[in-house]
């Protein structure tokens, strides 16, 4: 018999869409999706359930469906769509300690998979040029989302030394960038114009869509544990991707790089959070090596070519006329 | 002039050239001459001359008068002191006997615009235009000579000074460097994971050379010993105030070796900008254990500066000689890759900024680790930064060898400090030779 996938955060972009993945993948059986705003698109196949995660309903569901692979998408970085910034904060946090807490006393999960970020990093100058799974945040874990990130890996390695029987396994993505995809860049980098801190040229990774949900799911119907890093091989600097898009780079002295982001962002009723400034001082890398090593699966597209396909989809810079079309 | 007294004797035909009869005072027809009150002192003397006509006493009056009017402070009249009679001279209609005369002829590139006169403004421009017109196309039809460069001397000479440039095959070469510039400006360059951007550490490079050629002369010695593949670890004293030695280094295994240095650099380096976002570039990362390790295990060629800010910092009184090396840690991270250690040694760069002072509380102010005065810095401003042209010598010793260590030694304190004292040892000894061996430090 197959597998009995609950896949919380199903309403969001990614977690739908890998819903509606393993709808169709061999060997999964039945797919619950559990959210508190109805997904919207196609979910043929899919049992919904509207429930908020925060609340002990999730024991219930995992009970009622015997469900035994919990993939866990509900951890995102705060953005005005999703909801207020603590109403987020409460989800990733909240949520995740209630559902781990259900998990622990449900007889029937024995695998976990859970959506992380690279955000657990942090950011700081004294940043490794790249990090691996071993390596821990130096700095800029204090607020925001890198400390809701590092958090909801504490409770998972706790319920992992607790359910040792459970296999746990936990996916840092890199930024995931498309243009049908919610994320913080994917809306930074529509501007028109992109503020950029003076001095600074970070090195930043993105994963393009396609690659973490083949990984999502495949981390479902395997049985890896362990934590992996997930980005698109390669680095860009902001100062390259403001040419590669076209879109000119507002250089502003980081005193007011935040407040005038949060503003421009703001305009296309989206979200900045502060904690992003430092990622556009200091950037983040990470080496996803292991990924490959361990799982077997090779990230499709590199960081370039991610933003390639993003700068396709979404419309060109003002100044994109100047190089005319890259080869 | 017209109301000139007319009794005995015109003016200044008695007493003495210059000041009137001294009967009446000609200071008021002078006066009224000049328009204006205040230029009373000026008045004087140019109406008198004017009388008298030669053109050799107008010459001398000016200079007088000139000095009284500056006297009194007025500027204009002091300029020109026949301005007066040029201005009422048209007035009267009639062109007064001597003073446009003279005013032409004494000075002539004085006033231009003040004397509408026909033939003098155009004198000048013809034999003008005819030198050009010679000089440039003795054999050209005047109907569409213009002043300036014909454009085809302008592609010929851009043409050569491309191919002095560019050499012969100037067309391709520079197709491929437009070809170049595109593909900068559309973003369509790589980076590598650790950040360094090859063509602007091409671009630092070429601007370092001339630096270290022409104002260092730096002397490179065992240039041959820079390993020329596989992983490696250059170890280097510190010194100078700025790391300039850290950048001549990079400079000479660029050229001697052809491999690019990556220098691991101090947390301040990364976490001020712009300093942070060129260091990445050029290809320097952070000094940490795991940065090193990977760098030495993907192959590259890392060069370090284990005194840090102990080593660079110090002030000119200790000069040459070497401070703590850091902990051992770039020992254990080229034991545990397996690759040798080139100790070099470099003479010269302690004399480019003689730090002679510090001011501590600035430096703690700046968050910096320390405040340099030298003989020029805070004196002189942005003069003081120009590096003093102290003779370089930059030697290469015999790598030492840890592919020969067991793996588990990079955790063996012992041994790592063992090897550390053995490479700063051999650094401080070349550092003595090399210093009697150039002898004075600026020539």
């Amino acid at each position: 018999m197959g597998r009995v996938v609950l896949v919380t955060g199903v309403a969001r972009d990614l977690g739908s869409r890998l819903a509606r993945r393993l709808v169709v993948t061999p060997g999964v059986d039945k797919v619950v999706g559990l959210d508190v705003s109805p997904p919207s698109g196609d979910m043929h196949g899919i049992k919904f359930v509207r429930a908020d995660i925060r609340t002990p309903v999730v024991g219930k569901v995992l009970a009622v469906e015997d469900v035994d692979t919990v993939v866990h998408m509900n951890v995102a970085p705060p953005q005005r769509q999703l909801g207020s910034r603590s109403a987020v904060k409460e989800i990733n946090v909240i949520g995740t300690m209630q559902l781990l807490a259900a998990c622990q006393n449900s007889r029937t999960v024995e695998r976990l998979v859970v959506q992380s970020s690279t955000a657990v990093y942090g950011t700081s100058a004294r940043n490794p040029a790249m990090f691996t799974e071993q390596m821990a945040a130096r700095s800029g874990i204090a607020v925001g989302f890198p400390k809701d990130a590092v958090d909801v890996e504490a409770y998972v390695r706790g319920f992992g030394r607790r359910r040792p029987d459970v296999a746990v396994s936990t996916f840092r993505l890199g930024n995931v960038l498309a243009a049908d995809v919610l994320s913080p860049f994917s809306e930074y980098l529509k501007l028109p114009v992109l503020p950029a801190m003076l001095g600074y040229d970070p090195r930043l990774q993105f994963l393009h869509p396609y690659d973490a949900l083949n990984v999502l799911a495949l981390a479902a119907t395997g049985d890896v544990t362990g934590a992996f890093n997930v980005v698109g091989p390669g680095v860009l600097t902001l100062s390259q991707m403001g040419r590669r898009l076209g879109r000119p780079l507002l250089r502003l002295p980081s005193v007011g790089f935040n407040g005038v982001t949060e503003r421009m962002v703001r305009l296309m009723s989206s979200d900045f959070t502060p904690e992003l400034s430092r990622l556009f001082m200091y950037g983040r890398v990470v080496d996803g090596s292991k990924l490959e090593r361990e799982l077997g699966y090779e990230v499709l597209y590199s960081t370039p070519q991610t933003l390639d396909a993003f700068a396709e989809a979404i419309e060109p810079g003002v100044l994109s006329a100047l190089g005319g079309a890259r080869g | 002039m017209a109301d000139e007294p007319k009794d005995d004797a015109p003016l200044g035909t008695r007493g003495r050239p210059g000041r009137g009869t001294g009967k009446s005072t000609p200071s008021s027809a002078a006066r009224s001459l000049a328009g204006g009150s205040a230029k009373k002192a000026a008045a004087k003397k140019a109406a008198p001359a004017k009388k008298t006509a030669p053109a050799k006493k107008t010459a001398k009056t000016a200079a007088p008068a000139k000095k009284a009017a500056k006297k009194l402070d007025v500027q204009p009249a002091s300029v020109e002191p026949e301005t007066p009679t040029v201005q009422i001279a048209p007035k009267a209609d009639v062109p007064p006997l001597g003073s446009p005369v003279e005013i032409i002829a004494v000075t002539p590139q004085e006033e231009p615009t003040a004397s509408p006169p026909e033939p003098p403004a155009p004198t000048p421009p013809v034999p003008r235009l005819e030198l050009i017109h010679d000089a440039d196309e003795p054999s050209d039809d005047q109907g569409d000579a213009r002043p300036g460069i014909p454009l085809s001397d302008w592609v010929s000479a851009l043409t050569e000074g491309a191919q002095t440039v560019l050499g012969d095959d100037w067309e391709a070469k520079a197709a491929q460097l437009l070809a170049q510039l595109r593909r900068r400006l559309t973003g369509d360059y790589e980076v590598d994971t650790f950040g360094l951007d090859p063509q602007l550490h091409a671009i630092g490079m070429a601007a370092l050379r001339p630096i270290a050629e022409k104002w260092f002369r730096i002397e490179v010695r065992g240039a041959e010993r820079i390993p020329s593949d596989g992983g490696a670890l250059v170890v280097a004293n510190h010194s100078g105030t700025i790391p300039v030695d850290a950048a001549m280094t990079t400079l000479i295994v660029n050229d001697h070796a052809h491999r690019t240095l990556r220098l691991l650099g101090a947390d301040l380096v990364f976490t001020l900008p712009f300093v942070g976002e060129l260091a990445r570039k050029m290809g320097a990362t952070l000094a940490c254990n795991e940065d090193a390790e990977r760098l030495l295990a993907e192959g590259h060629i890392v060069g370090v500066w284990p005194e840090g800010f102990k080593g660079i910092g110090k002030p000119y009184s200790e000069r040459y000689k070497l401070q703590r090396f850091g902990r051992g840690g770039f020992v254990s991270a080229a034991m545990r890759a397996g690759v040798p250690i080139v100790p070099v040694s470099i003479v010269g760069a302690e004399e480019i900024y003689p730090l002679v002072g510090n001011v501590p509380s600035l430096a703690r102010l700046l968050g910096l680790p320390y405040m340099p005065i030298t003989p020029f810095f805070p004196w002189l401003g942005p003069l003081g930064l120009v590096p003093l042209p102290s003779k370089w010598i930059i030697e290469f010793g015999d790598p030492i060898r840890t592919d020969a260590y067991p793996p588990e030694a990079a955790d063996d304190p012992m041994l790592v400090f063992n090897v550390t004292d053995q490479v700063r040892e051999t650094i401080q000894q070349t550092l003595y030779a090399l210093l009697v061996d150039r002898g004075h430090p600026f020539i």
